[in-house]
């Protein structure tokens, strides 16, 4: 499903988590079996590294109606392809900042190492993170109007 | 002739605003473009140009042509609004007045372009002459006169005043509706200034600039000049020059996928870029002399061929002032006419 | 300036009758007295040749088109230039092997439209005068400093010396001084000081001026994408114009990032905006960025050093980093 097809009725925040296969997926995974609870309006997207996440896509998740993006991955150290988060965490540092730095609230993005065996770390930063976003509010700042319904 | 004193220029402002919607130009972010007026927007009647030119008031940079929702299986096409208001433009300098023509006869011209007609027949010019042309202005190259432009009304500001006259039915209009914030008057000062004008445009390094070269030789013998090699070797292929431009009239019509629905737009383009008339087998013209050759040969060729002896060049020297690279309309009509042989 | 633009010319005609190189890619004279264009060269038009405080242009993007031929291009390399010219190289994007560049001294170069900001149009003539400017005008003469009206590459003059160049003109440390240096952190560090509310319509200001010309794309010399992602049909992002306040954001945002630890800060993007956006705020920012949390980094500086964002310590900050900051 397209994170644009999400109906968002009255308001409530639309959160997109891009989650790298090897670890933190497998995380989300075992947060549901061991039936933990984390908001429904988390939006998973499945990459095969987080060293796979272009600016871009944090950008077009802003435009498509999130209002909150978070990125999680392998401990550092702990990649699946040795170094891929090593590079992500440069990029995501760089960018929020720049993100930041044009006036957009630096606490719409977040990065956090989930491993595949922190079910509950997964759980709880969800928690946590779409409280942040739920007490920020509707993403005005980095919105494309014509995506509103 | 009526007139107001410029530092009361606001009694006539509201006095328009109160009946039409104007647009003139203000600073914004330190540039000054055409906008909305407003009682806190920064006027800037003494800056010469706007970046873009009057045209973005008639046809805009970009515009919505017609949105489709999507449900289900059912889709239906919502068109556009057209512009359905008077509004007035207020500033209009003698060159982009001109260039209005030059679009007209290509918008207007069957097929009709509903979206600018509307935006035509809606739209009252008040014009204002030129007090300071600077180095890079040639309007006079086009019989363009800067101290009486073209337009439903033209003003002049001389010595803190703002002289007003109309010119056509709809300026009259205009100028009965705003009647009680001028005053009349005799037109002395404006002809002192339109001399004092007049005898500066004499002296501007670009004043005497010859085109004959591009209406008595063959299109053909211009087209195969090797000069367009060289003009064009450090050509970035931005389209800078293309939308500072008051006559450069192509666009594109684009669609966005906004997730529930299709939005239909046009915006300019530029012939300048390698995606210009892009087609399904690809692209006419694979270089940038080509496409650099293509933008000069439709304002100083083909435009007075097919229009009666009209250049696409309304000598507003926009481009000569912004291109990147310092390549322009003069350098290239100098570099081939010196080259050719003459008829 | 004279008796460098005569050593130069006697430099040129030399590698040109050598056979060492058989163009030049340098400036020729416009229009106006402040109009120099860059311009290719050969043995028959070289005297055209122009170098003065108008030149500011960056000649080393060009060559990623024109450094292709069997026979060497000679390239006139101010000293700002040849930090773009060595990230070209790193990036393999100019073969050097078919480049003679030739480091050539600068003074500071002006900028026009500073001095037009002034007040000062219907120029006919500009002399320098020592420190000055003496500027002709069919309204009269006018002055002003040079100082005030250089590049704003300039105000932050990476100084004399030449980081790459295959003969410099003159040897670096004989070459006339370059513009005293102001810091070229203090813009980005006054924006990061204000309020998020401020730093937002701050940019707002700015980037809804953007016509999305594409000069600064276009003329950026770490911009060297075939196709851009931005003319790339398939991409889903193509668009030739800025049609909401994100389109803007996403457009600026996005091509200082994929410049960012590639950008030299050359100021080429600010130079040719027609709107004189403060584009080189954003590179700067990223380059604030990088030496703040990865070390002192001067992209271009040689063509060996991995880029700081092509390379990583196990130790670098943490993204959160960025919510730290200042609270």
């Amino acid at each position: 499903m397209q994170v644009n097809e999400i109906e968002k009725k009255e308001y409530t925040p639309l959160i997109v988590a891009f989650c790298c296969n090897w670890c933190s997926y497998a995380g989300a995974d075992l947060a549901g079996s061991s039936r933990l609870n984390y908001p429904a309006n988390v939006k998973i997207i499945r990459v095969p590294c987080s060293c796979r996440v272009n600016p871009l896509f944090i950008l077009r998740a802003f435009q498509r109606g999130a209002d909150g993006v978070i990125m999680c991955g392998c401990h550092p150290g702990d990649c699946h392809y040795s170094t891929g988060n090593y590079y992500a965490r440069r990029r995501m540092t760089l960018l929020f900042s720049m993100l930041d730095y044009l006036g957009i609230e630096r606490a719409r993005t977040r990065v956090e190492w989930v491993s595949a065996a922190e079910g509950a770390k997964f759980a709880a930063v969800m928690n946590e993170f779409a409280e942040t976003i739920n007490r920020l509010g509707e993403n005005r700042k980095l919105r494309d109007l014509r995506c509103e319904k | 002739m009526l007139k107001i004193a410029v530092n009361e220029i606001n009694r006539l402002f509201d006095a328009i605003a109160a009946v039409e919607n104007l647009y003139l130009p203000v600073e914004k972010g330190g540039e000054v473009e055409f906008g909305a007026y407003s009682a806190d927007a920064k006027v800037r009647l003494d800056a010469l140009q706007t970046v873009k030119s009057a045209k973005d008031m008639f046809f805009p940079f970009s515009e919505n042509l017609m949105k489709f929702h999507v449900e289900g299986k059912q889709i239906s096409v919502e068109a556009a609004e057209k512009v359905n208001e008077e509004f007035v433009v207020f500033g209009v300098r003698a060159c982009d007045a001109r260039s209005f023509s030059i679009l007209d006869k290509v918008f207007l011209a069957d097929p009709v372009d509903t979206y600018y007609a509307a935006r035509r027949e809606h739209g009252v010019v008040v014009s204002m002459a030129c007090s300071r042309p600077e180095e890079t202005c040639f309007c006079s190259a086009f019989g363009i006169d800067a101290t009486k432009p073209e337009g439903d009304v033209v003003t002049w500001v001389a010595d803190g005043v703002l002289y007003w006259e109309a010119q056509t039915e709809k300026g009259a209009a205009l100028t009965e509706k705003v009647a009680e914030v001028l005053a009349e008057s005799d037109s002395a000062a404006v002809e002192a200034q339109q001399a004092a004008v007049k005898a500066i445009m004499e002296k501007l390094p670009l004043a005497g600039l010859d085109l004959s070269y591009f209406t008595s030789r063959p299109e053909l013998e211009i087209f195969k000049r090797p000069e367009w090699t060289e003009l064009s070797s450090h050509c970035l292929g931005c389209g800078t020059c293309t939308f500072v431009c008051p006559t450069c009239q192509c666009y594109d019509v684009r669609d966005f996928d906004n997730g529930h629905g299709i939005e239909r737009y046009r915006c300019w383009d530029s012939c300048m870029y390698r995606d210009f008339t892009m087609m399904a087998h690809g692209t006419n013209r694979k270089t940038q002399v080509e496409r650099f050759r293509q933008r000069f040969m439709h304002k100083l060729v083909y435009n007075p061929k097919n229009r009666d002896g009209e250049f696409g060049c309304v000598g507003c020297g926009r481009c000569l002032k912004k291109c990147p690279v310092n390549m322009n309309i003069v350098k290239v009509a100098k570099t081939l006419s010196a080259g050719g042989e003459q008829a | 300036m004279r008796e460098i633009k005569e050593l130069l010319v006697q430099k040129i005609n030399e590698l040109l009758d050598n056979g060492t190189v058989d163009r030049v890619a340098g400036w020729k004279a416009g229009e106006f007295c402040y109009d120099a264009a860059p311009a290719v060269f050969t043995k028959e038009n070289i005297d055209e040749l122009l170098y003065n405080g108008f030149c500011g242009a960056n000649q080393s993007k060009f060559l990623v088109n024109a450094a292709t031929t069997e026979n060497r291009i000679l390239a006139l390399l101010k000293p700002c230039d040849t930090y773009s010219y060595n990230q070209l190289v790193k990036e393999h994007r100019v073969d050097p092997s078919r480049v003679y560049a030739l480091g050539i001294p600068c003074t500071g170069m002006v900028d026009v439209n500073k001095i037009k900001a002034l007040g000062i149009t219907g120029i006919t003539g500009i002399e320098e005068d020592g420190e000055n400017l003496k500027i002709a005008t069919i309204y009269g003469d006018a002055s002003c400093k040079k100082c005030d009206v250089l590049l704003e590459r300039c105000m932050v003059c990476k100084g004399k010396n030449h980081v790459a160049g295959d003969e410099m003109l003159i040897p670096d440390e004989e070459a006339p001084e370059t513009p005293s240096c102001a810091d070229r952190m203090a813009e980005v560090a006054r924006l990061e000081a204000m309020t998020e509310e401020e730093r937002f319509n701050f940019w707002r200001e700015q980037l809804s001026k953007c016509i999305r010309c594409n000069a600064c794309r276009n003329a950026c010399p770490a911009c060297t994408c075939r196709t851009c992602v931005f003319d790339n049909a398939k991409s889903g992002l193509a668009a030739k114009v800025n049609n909401t306040d994100f389109e803007e954001n996403m457009f600026h945002i996005i091509r200082a990032f994929h410049v960012a630890g590639r950008c030299t800060d050359c100021g080429e993007c600010s130079r040719v905006c027609p709107q004189n956006i403060p584009l080189h705020l954003l590179n700067r920012k990223f380059i604030k960025d990088i030496n703040e949390f990865y070390g002192e980094f001067q992209a271009g500086a040689d063509t060996t050093t991995k880029g700081p964002l092509t390379s990583f310590t196990k130790e670098d900050c943490e993204p959160s980093i960025v919510m730290e900051r200042g609270e």
